[in-house]
């Protein structure tokens, strides 16, 4: 991918690289608060991973090599943007092998083949709030976290069983962080919430509109809400993944024809592929 | 010997010249329902603000002791301390319901707020103790899934004081609670008041124009005028002989409303 | 109660010839033609079309270059010019499902039938200024990977119907079947509104409504003030056939086509004792490649729909008055702008009461 001139290495300036790694060590230092950091505007829009993208440019480096998926696939249009967007500004290696990354940026899913130790997680994140559609104002959610005051969290958990049955939220679960802080992991389908538990892995969380940093360390509790006669539990599918057989992955669903004729298949696509013997 | 749980020396929070609450003192005893009476302006509900926590005084004291017979100092407690006293030893039930209930979420979910507030994580026992409180303040407990956007104005004055008292608050603050209602629904509604205030052994505090409801609840009584409590005593005697001038004329109001 | 303007009929006439002045810019610069703003700046017209609710791109074109791009002026002058055309007849409804596909996504499965198209859009681009484009001649011949950009003339779909992708959801009874109203009588530029209106009323004024409002609003549902857990359902663009009922002929005559941009949104399901959890609907229609305008459209509609589902009234997008009452830029920046007419009479009356209020606290002071 040909150089673009004109700009730093991976289009941010290194003071801004700067001052987001200093709300990184913040955030690092204190799991699951939310640290507001002086986001910029980026060439990409609001709402499309202008915070992963920020996060990410501010920690790559030379030598790394970087996965970005999009709905757990690297050949989602979004994805493929913003790989080739560090390919160009950074001119960094990429890769479609979890195995193979350093740094993975991802929108709404973690990859299925478990993450080691020394690897980076970023996520893209729309809203970082966890209370915020039970208490829109910021002044009010601030006062809430920095108290504790999370018993409304429950009653959001409670009015689903109440009216469902059960907990009726199956993306962007809330969590609770090493036992402090209530944290929003992005809208990851709540299959991937385990995952997040005592992850070798750091994980990064970057809100580029609402100008926030968040993490997760190496090794850190991470325990999804719930109550004790109702516990937490994943989605699982009838069937398994119609390409390669998994029985322990999210599945996507395919719409394959007009009369509603569906298919079911992994939506880690690097996974599914290397389980199919096609990983190159 | 017992002591008051809340004591108030001196509070003052003056919003204009002679406009709120002026130097007031007063005794809260375990178990005793207070009535603070006096026209709309008389600084009845500043003094309530201040009592509860919600506003803090320009100067005098206030102090609260807690089942823990914690002693609180409520003009320099912490917003956290405070707030955790509003959700544990404290109750306020507002004089329009919808300002101390969450319209869109169920009846049960309202009640059972505060017991997950104070760390309760079990559904069904959360459950069963919204039924029961349905039922002790006279709402049908099958209608714990409704909304309180869909009862009526007296029900949901009881849903906000069933949801104040599940967590048996030991110091209740009553804003004009019968305020908006029908005059035969507040009736009906004093009558549970004072049969759980009875029955639970807690301490109110209740501020209202209302003579006929500070005679129903009240066993004691403050009249306030200008931002200051001009009588004070047993509430038969307060009303029956009257020395103020000022309370005279709104014991005679009551006389001629009946 | 105004003061009339005196004595200022020289100082409009001089203002007018300073205007054309600033409109035309250095004359050493070629003007504008109405081809280049249509061709080159076709989004702009898109959006004054939308809310000048007249679809006539050339006419566009001309208010944008009198208004010098000002979108609120152009669209304003497009409306001035609407409102004196006679009226000759309606059209027969347009169906979106005959729409000859330009661009067609959906953000719920990964793929539908009839395909995700990307077409033209800006969403894959960086927002790297292009310095290639500042100077002028840019050859696209020479370019290398010259795609086949499809139009509608050769788009993929022939004759045959593209279903929505939100009709795979009904079939099942996951989603609300679409509201059928009564095709609304009401024409909002020819009554005025009234409270509560009918959602055809709705969309209309959302229709035209000021994209950055119904934009802003639109986000403030995303971000908790109005409970809208929204999912792309479909979003596709393209050339609608348009037909209109002529009583002498007895049947729809075609008379062309109009290209659209058509959103249906898929919002949390909503469901009571009664009535399963369903996914919910919220619809934006606009016309050319108006895609901002017609998503923030969509989720506006389902907002508003607190009546239907029994849902309190919380915030600011879910009040239809408010809504309703301030999406139109036209009178919002009207009366903004009256500001500037003379108020001397007004602000008068206003010193000298304020001057007595503070001379009386003086006397009063001073006793």
């Amino acid at each position: 991918m040909s150089e673009l001139t004109g700009y730093n290495f991976a289009y941010l300036d290194e003071q801004t690289k700067r001052m987001i790694r200093r709300g990184l060590l913040k955030a690092v230092a204190v799991p699951g608060l939310q640290v507001p950091f002086g986001g910029r505007e980026m060439p990409l829009p609001y709402g499309w991973g202008t915070g992963g993208i920020q996060v990410t440019a501010a920690i790559i480096g030379d030598d790394d090599c970087l996965k970005v998926i999009d709905q757990g696939a690297d050949d989602t249009t979004n994805a493929v943007s913003i790989r080739r967007f560090f390919a160009k500004t950074a001119q960094v290696a990429t890769t479609e092998v979890t195995e193979d990354a350093s740094i993975i940026q991802t929108r709404h899913r973690i990859p299925e083949t478990p993450l080691v130790s020394g690897q980076i997680l970023v996520y893209q994140v729309p809203i970082p709030e966890p209370l915020r559609f039970i208490e829109p104002r910021e002044t009010e959610t601030r006062k809430m976290h920095a108290l504790s005051e999370y018993g409304v969290m429950h009653v959001k958990l409670y009015e689903d069983i109440a009216q469902f049955g059960q907990i009726a939220t199956a993306y962007a679960y809330p969590v609770m962080v090493n036992g402090r802080y209530v944290m929003d992991p992005s809208p990851i389908p709540k299959f991937d919430n385990p995952k997040m538990h005592q992850n070798p892995a750091l994980q990064l969380f970057g809100a580029g509109r609402e100008k926030r940093l968040y993490a997760v360390p190496p090794y850190t509790d991470v325990v999804s809400l719930d109550f004790e006669d109702h516990p937490f539990e994943i989605q699982r599918w009838d069937g398994v993944c119609e390409l390669c057989g998994a029985d322990d992955t999210f599945l996507d669903e395919v719409v394959v024809d007009d009369q509603g004729a569906r298919m079911f298949v992994c939506s880690d696509t690097h996974h599914c592929r290397s389980r199919r013997g096609e990983d190159a | 010997m017992r002591e008051p749980i809340l004591t108030a020396r001196d509070v003052t929070r003056e919003y204009a010249p002679g406009q709120g609450c002026l130097g007031v003192s007063l005794d809260v005893w375990p178990g005793e329902v207070l009535g603070i009476v006096g026209e709309s302006g008389s600084g009845k509900s500043t003094l309530l603000r201040l009592l509860s926590g919600q506003e803090s005084p320009d100067s005098g004291t206030l102090q609260f002791i807690d089942r823990h017979q914690t002693v609180w100092d409520l003009c320099s407690s912490s917003e956290s301390d405070l707030r955790y006293l509003g959700r544990t030893e404290f109750g306020i039930i507002h004089q329009n319901p919808r300002d101390g209930l969450r319209l869109r979420i169920s009846a049960g979910g309202n009640i059972g707020e505060r017991l997950m507030g104070v760390g309760e994580r079990h559904y069904g026992d959360i459950r069963a103790e919204a039924e029961k409180w349905l039922a002790e303040v006279e709402i049908d407990p099958s209608r714990i899934d409704d909304r309180p956007a869909v009862f009526s104005g007296g029900m949901q004055q009881r849903l906000q004081i069933a949801r104040n008292l599940v967590t048996h608050p030991k110091l209740v603050f009553m804003d004009e609670p019968t305020g908006g209602l029908d005059v035969s629904v507040q009736a009906k509604l004093l009558d549970t008041l004072k049969r759980l205030v009875h029955d639970l052994g807690i301490s109110v505090v209740i501020v209202t124009h209302d003579m006929g409801v500070a005679r129903l609840l009240a066993d004691r009584l403050l009249v306030m005028k200008s931002g200051q409590v001009i009588e004070s005593g047993l509430t038969d005697q307060v009303l029956d002989d009257p020395h103020a001038a000022y309370t005279q004329q709104l014991v005679a109001s009551i006389l001629q409303v009946n | 109660m105004y003061v009339a303007v005196k004595g200022g009929e020289r100082a409009i006439e001089q203002a007018h010839t300073l205007l054309a002045e600033m409109r035309r810019g250095d004359p050493s610069v070629p003007e504008l033609t109405l081809e280049q703003i249509q061709n080159q700046m076709s989004l702009a017209v898109d959006r004054v079309m939308n809310e000048g609710s007249l679809f006539d791109p050339e006419l566009a074109a001309l208010a944008i270059k009198q208004a010098q791009g000002d979108m609120i002026e152009a669209i304003f002058l497009l409306r001035a010019y609407r409102t004196t055309l006679p009226r000759h007849g309606n059209s027969t409804p347009i169906q979106t499902g005959q729409m000859r596909i330009i661009r067609r996504i959906s953000a719920v499965f990964k793929d539908v039938p009839g395909g995700q198209l990307l077409g033209p859009t800006y969403d894959y681009t960086h927002r790297l200024l292009d310095f290639q484009l500042a100077v002028n001649a840019v050859d696209t011949e020479d370019d290398e990977s010259e795609p086949e950009v499809p139009t509608a003339t050769e788009s993929a779909s022939d004759d045959s119907e593209l279903a929505a992708v939100l009709s795979i959801l009904e079939n099942e009874g996951l989603v609300e079947a679409p509201p059928v109203g009564e095709a609304s009588e009401t024409d909002i530029t020819r009554t005025p509104l009234e409270f509560p209106a009918d959602r055809a009323t709705r969309l209309q004024a959302l229709a035209r409504g000021d994209e950055g409002f119904v934009l802003a609003l639109a986000y403030s549902t995303q971000r908790g003030y109005g409970r809208n857990h929204p999912f792309a359902g479909e979003i596709r663009s393209g050339a609608v056939p348009l037909a209109m009922e002529v009583e002498e002929l007895g049947y729809a005559l075609p008379v062309g086509e109009l290209l659209m941009t058509e959103c249906e949104m898929i919002n949390q399901f909503e469901g009571s004792a009664e009535v399963p959890p369903t996914f919910t609907r919220g619809y934006g229609l606009q016309v050319g490649l108006s895609e901002r305008k017609a998503m923030s459209m969509a989720l506006l509609d389902r907002s508003l729909r607190t009546q239907e589902f029994d849902e309190e009234v919380e915030s600011a997008a879910q009040d239809e008055e408010f809504v309703l009452a301030h999406c139109d830029n036209v009178e919002a920046w009207g009366f903004v702008s009256h500001l500037k007419l003379p108020h001397y009479v007004d602000f008068q009356s206003e010193l000298e009461l304020i001057r007595r209020l503070r001379a009386q606290r003086e006397a009063d002071g001073d006793e």
